[in-house]
């Protein structure tokens, strides 16, 4: 056998379990002891498409290190679901830890003699101490995160805290909760040496960041910006989006005097009408969103052409996931960037953000109605279900108290009434941008008709071709001003000069950081760059210029993001090399670190000239 | 095909309104549509039940899907936004824009392919979410600018102009808004002009939801011999069951009647409409049995017309949604913005 693994505060814990059965929250309560103990720690939720009786996963990286992607491998399994022993047993990597319900005797060739095994009777031990099932279930996981702080030496204080700030002022449950969590911690002291080869250690790499998931702040960040008018159709993983806006919205935006709302929030019948409202509060001079995923992209592909050709503002948040409805639901991908890039038909470019981690979906989140009022045009945060619905560590959200919103190009009453000139398609100031006039603004002056290209630069109607042609090129000139007010790309210099480069985006970069350092460590070295939007920036040509390779690394299988770089900065195929990850679990520091070093000796045995693959 | 701007010359004679407007005020662009055109008459309409009532035209929106039908906007409200969308989701772009400002005054306008055949989804969830608009369908039973197919109202053994017959069951809108809670309810003919205009008076008085269908004959592609949507059928089966008169709380009521001959319906914000019964039976705020009474007349082969159904206690969308009184478009950084400290306060919450 080989040693039991010994690690402190760089490790992996993974729970198997049965959707519906409680234990959502004891491992939050698990991961959070981590965290206020100064030890950055990384949950993810693995869930499926159910509500009752399927497995699911929660996976903590703790990493005083600071690694916040998904590592790949565990070291301590939490095997508390028959159904998926065998393959969660497999997963422990060899000197692991397996901690199991030992009520019910499992053969013996169901092990592994690799791992060191950690049987403890709960479910026994539960039916003993609770007489109602209900209590049964939910004290058998709080009791593990009680064996388990036993184990691996997290502070029981910091659990305490956690259960009395959960349950505030009812003194009945917290006592309840502590009593579970002790019964399990007791348990684990008499029967174990505690704690075992893995422990956390305090520290102090947490500092002030915050612990939140990327919906809620991307929510969060929609009340900062002021959007009143939310119109969605309910699909995970972006639900939790326009529900956390909601929540958000009662606390922040209720008219206390009156208790009236200064919000509308509409569950539309399908994603077609949810945009089709967000269009139309767009029109109206509201700042309007949705939120939706994959599918409802789809729906929505005629009215983003409409909203592109008839310049009206509106942000969409889409949270992607793995493909179809009948796909992986509850998976995460980064699948659906041509979709947001091309949407629509006719020639449509549209503006995508792509926020790495909570703290950027809250910022992109505000940027994205300023640019979506200044540009006229729909603008797509791009998450995924991966930082959407999972918490993260992540920077403090930040607000410049004075910082007031960019309306964009308006004429008010005042200024139509001043006999300034108002024609809605003509490009005045160079930028590409007109200026544009909300309903019910002024009795004589600034009405216009709303449509598609059938129009001149003055809204009115023509199916003339050079008016069109003209029109278009304007579109064209007000996508190089959006260059130039979307968020720019990130560089990393590696330590010394590089050949290649690596291209990365949104929930990738943690791994893509960790990765840049293990390789660094086999003498390879990369230079970074973290596109942050579509349009590209100028730099991300120059990036791929000065490399003899660039690596673009993402989370679909036809390397949409490289795509999108060979139409759009007229790259060199052979220079732009493909790392793809898509089986709808998140990308490992390991999964990209092997598959470059892979591809670069490759490299090496190959003449420089031909592709690689 | 290029926009036509109407000489804006006013005559000094014509009759100006409570605004100052004449009517020549509420025109719009010149009609591109077929001379005789059943559309073309709604659009008239409009501008005169406009200009009646002294709406002041930049405090309107319209808007409207694709179609014939759905070109109108341009030719009349010049003065207005307009709004011409996709096919079948004005609803959808109207909530949303009603959504953002509730002062305003919204006129939707559809066609039978648009709002039955491919947007039926959005009329109903429009209809049902109780929406504060004037919903038009110019009901010619064909899709016009696609040149003839049917549409989902066209009705049973409904001959098309190339001789097929329509095998499906017609959808019937009016009976469709009852059932989803229209707390307005008309049907009018493109050819009975004053019966139009006054519905649509009361319907743009009408604080909710209100839905108009409007049979408005296509002269190029329904309105042959087997058509059930000719000017001809129609004038022959079309049975009025009242009259209506708006009258608004500033004025006397001037229409006098037999007693027992009419019926005052107050709304909520004072409008009186005022009806002259055609149908002794007939009670407009009894919502089950305007369905029924529709569905008994359709089989004897009536085209019943006129207000089908008002609920003057009607709520909208914005009541349901608790909203703030000032329109959502109003409202700046002040009192949309938590600011800087609650965000740190949110921050040491989330640690
Ligand atoms: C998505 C989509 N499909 C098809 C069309 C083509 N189209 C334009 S108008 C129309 C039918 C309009 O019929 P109706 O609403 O009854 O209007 P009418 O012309 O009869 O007034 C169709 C099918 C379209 N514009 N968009
Ligand atoms: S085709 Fe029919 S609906 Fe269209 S304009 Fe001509 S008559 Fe009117
Ligand atoms: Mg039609």
């Amino acid at each position: 056998m080989p040693k039991p693994l010994v690690r402190v505060n760089e490790f992996v814990v993974k729970f198997a379990n049965i959707n519906g059965s409680g234990s959502a929250s004891a491992n939050r309560l698990f991961a959070r002891a981590i965290l206020r103990m100064g030890v950055a720690a990384t949950p993810r939720n693995i869930f499926p498409s159910n509500i009752q009786g399927l497995p699911t996963w929660y996976e903590v990286r703790v990493s005083e290190s600071g690694h916040l992607g998904a590592r790949g491998g565990v070291d301590l399994m939490v095997a508390m679901n028959p159904q998926t022993w065998d393959k969660d047993v497999a997963s422990i990597e060899p000197g692991g830890y397996l901690f199991y319900d030992s009520t019910r005797p499992i053969p013996a060739q169901k092990f592994r003699d690799d791992i060191t095994v950690i049987g403890m009777p709960l479910t026994a031990l539960c039916n003993q101490e609770y007489s109602d099932t209900r209590e049964r279930l939910l004290f058998k996981n709080i009791m593990y995160v009680g064996a388990l702080s036993a184990l691996l030496d997290i502070d029981v204080a910091e659990l305490e805290k956690l259960i009395s700030e959960q349950f505030k002022s009812k003194e009945q449950l917290i006592a309840a909760n502590v009593h579970a969590l002790h019964l399990g911690r007791d348990y684990a002291h008499k029967h174990w040496s505690c704690p075992i080869g893995l422990r956390v250690r305090r520290a102090e790499t947490v500092g002030n960041r915050i612990f939140i998931d990327g919906n809620s702040a991307a929510a969060l960040g929609a009340v900062y910006a002021g959007a009143t008018v939310a119109a969605w159709y309910p699909i995970t993983p972006s639900t939790s989006l326009a529900e956390a806006f909601e929540r958000y919205c009662k606390r922040f935006r209720v008219d206390k005097e009156k208790g009236k709302n200064r919000f509308a929030i509409v569950q539309a019948e399908d994603e077609l009408a949810a945009i089709g409202m967000v269009i139309g509060a767009g029109w109206n001079g509201a700042r309007a969103f949705t939120a939706t995923s994959g599918p409802g992209i789809s729906l929505m592909q005629e009215f983003l052409g409409l909203a592109y050709f008839a310049e009206i503002p509106a942000v969409i948040f889409d949270v992607q996931r793995g493909g179809p409805s009948t796909g992986m639901p509850t998976r995460t991908q980064q699948a659906d960037i041509l979709a947001c890039a091309y949407a629509s038909h006719g020639d449509t470019k549209h503006i995508l953000l792509f926020p790495e981690d909570p703290a950027e979906c809250f910022a992109f989140a505000a940027d994205a109605f300023d640019l979506a009022e200044r540009l006229q045009t729909p603008v797509f945060v791009m998450l995924d279900l991966d930082i959407g619905m999972n918490e993260r560590l992540t920077e403090p959200f930040q607000w410049r108290e004075n910082r007031r919103y960019d309306r964009g190009k308006v004429l008010h009453f005042e200024d139509l009434d001043a006999g300034k000139e108002f024609a809605r398609y003509l490009d005045v100031d160079g930028d590409g941008i007109p200026w544009r006039t909300y309903p019910g603004t002024h009795p004589k002056y600034g009405a216009f008709f709303t449509r598609g290209t059938t129009k001149d630069a003055f809204a009115r109607y023509t199916e003339e071709g050079a008016p069109y042609v003209e029109n278009m090129e304007r579109l064209l000139r007000k996508f190089e001003t959006a260059k130039t007010l979307v968020p720019k790309p990130v560089l990393h210099r590696a330590s010394q000069e590089s050949r290649f480069g690596a291209l990365y985006y949104g929930s990738t970069s943690p791994a893509m950081e960790e990765a840049a350092e293990m390789l660094a460590a086999q003498g390879i070295t990369l230079d970074r760059m973290r596109i942050r939007a579509f349009p590209f920036d100028d730099s991300v040509k120059s990036f791929i210029d000065e490399h003899e390779f660039v690596f673009v690394i993402e989370q679909n299988r036809d390397a949409q993001m490289r795509s999108l770089l060979l139409i759009e900065c007229d790259a060199d195929p052979r220079k732009l090399i493909r790392v793809l990850h898509y089986d709808g679990t998140p990308i490992t520091a390991r999964f990209i670190a092997e598959t470059i070093a892979e591809k670069i000796t490759f490299s090496r045995v190959v003449p420089l000239r031909k592709a690689l693959p | 095909m290029t926009f036509l701007p109407k000489p804006k010359l006013h005559h000094p004679e014509l009759p100006r309104n409570a605004l100052g407007l004449t009517r020549r005020d509420y025109e719009g662009a010149v009609s591109t549509l077929c001379a005789g055109c059943g559309h073309d008459s709604i659009s008239a309409a409009i501008i005169r039940a406009c200009y009646e009532l002294a709406l002041p035209p930049h405090r309107i929106a319209k808007l409207s899907g694709i179609g014939c039908s759905s070109k109108t906007p341009t030719y009349f409200l010049g003065q207005s936004h307009g709004f011409n969308s996709v096919h079948g989701r004005m609803p959808s772009v109207l909530t949303g824009a009603y959504l953002a400002n509730r002062d305003l005054i919204y006129v939707g306008v559809s066609g039978d392919g648009d709002s039955a055949s491919i947007g039926l989804g959005q009329f109903a969830h429009a209809i049902r979410r109780g929406v504060n608009m004037v919903y038009i369908v110019e009901n010619n039973g064909v899709y016009g600018l696609t040149k003839g197919q049917f549409s989902a109202t066209s009705d049973l053994g409904a001959k098309s102009k190339k001789g097929m017959t329509n095998r499906d069951q017609p959808i019937d809108l009016t009976g469709l808004a009852l059932e989803l809670g229209a707390s307005f309810v008309a049907r009018s003919f493109s050819g009975d002009k004053n019966q139009l205009v006054a519905l649509l008076k009361a319907a743009l008085l009408h604080p909710g939801a209100a839905f108009i269908d409007c049979i408005s004959p296509c002269v190029a592609f329904n309105n042959h011999p087997g058509s059930t949507k000719s000017y001809d059928y129609v004038r022959a089966h079309n049975e009025a069951v009242n009259r209506v008169e708006v009258i608004l709380p500033r004025e006397p009521i001037t229409v006098e009647y037999a007693p027992g001959e009419t019926v005052a319906v107050t709304q909520h914000d004072g409008t009186v409409l005022q009806l002259r019964k055609l149908a002794a039976d007939y009670d407009i705020r009894d919502r089950a049995a305007a369905l029924a009474f529709l569905a008994a007349r359709r089989n004897a082969g009536e085209i019943v017309t006129g207000l089908l159904y008002v609920d003057p206690e009607a709520e909208d969308l914005h009541t349901h949604l608790q909203t703030v009184e000032a329109p959502l478009n109003e409202l700046e950084e002040d009192v949309l913005c938590p600011g800087a400290k609650a965000l740190e306060a949110l921050n040491q919450s989330l640690r």
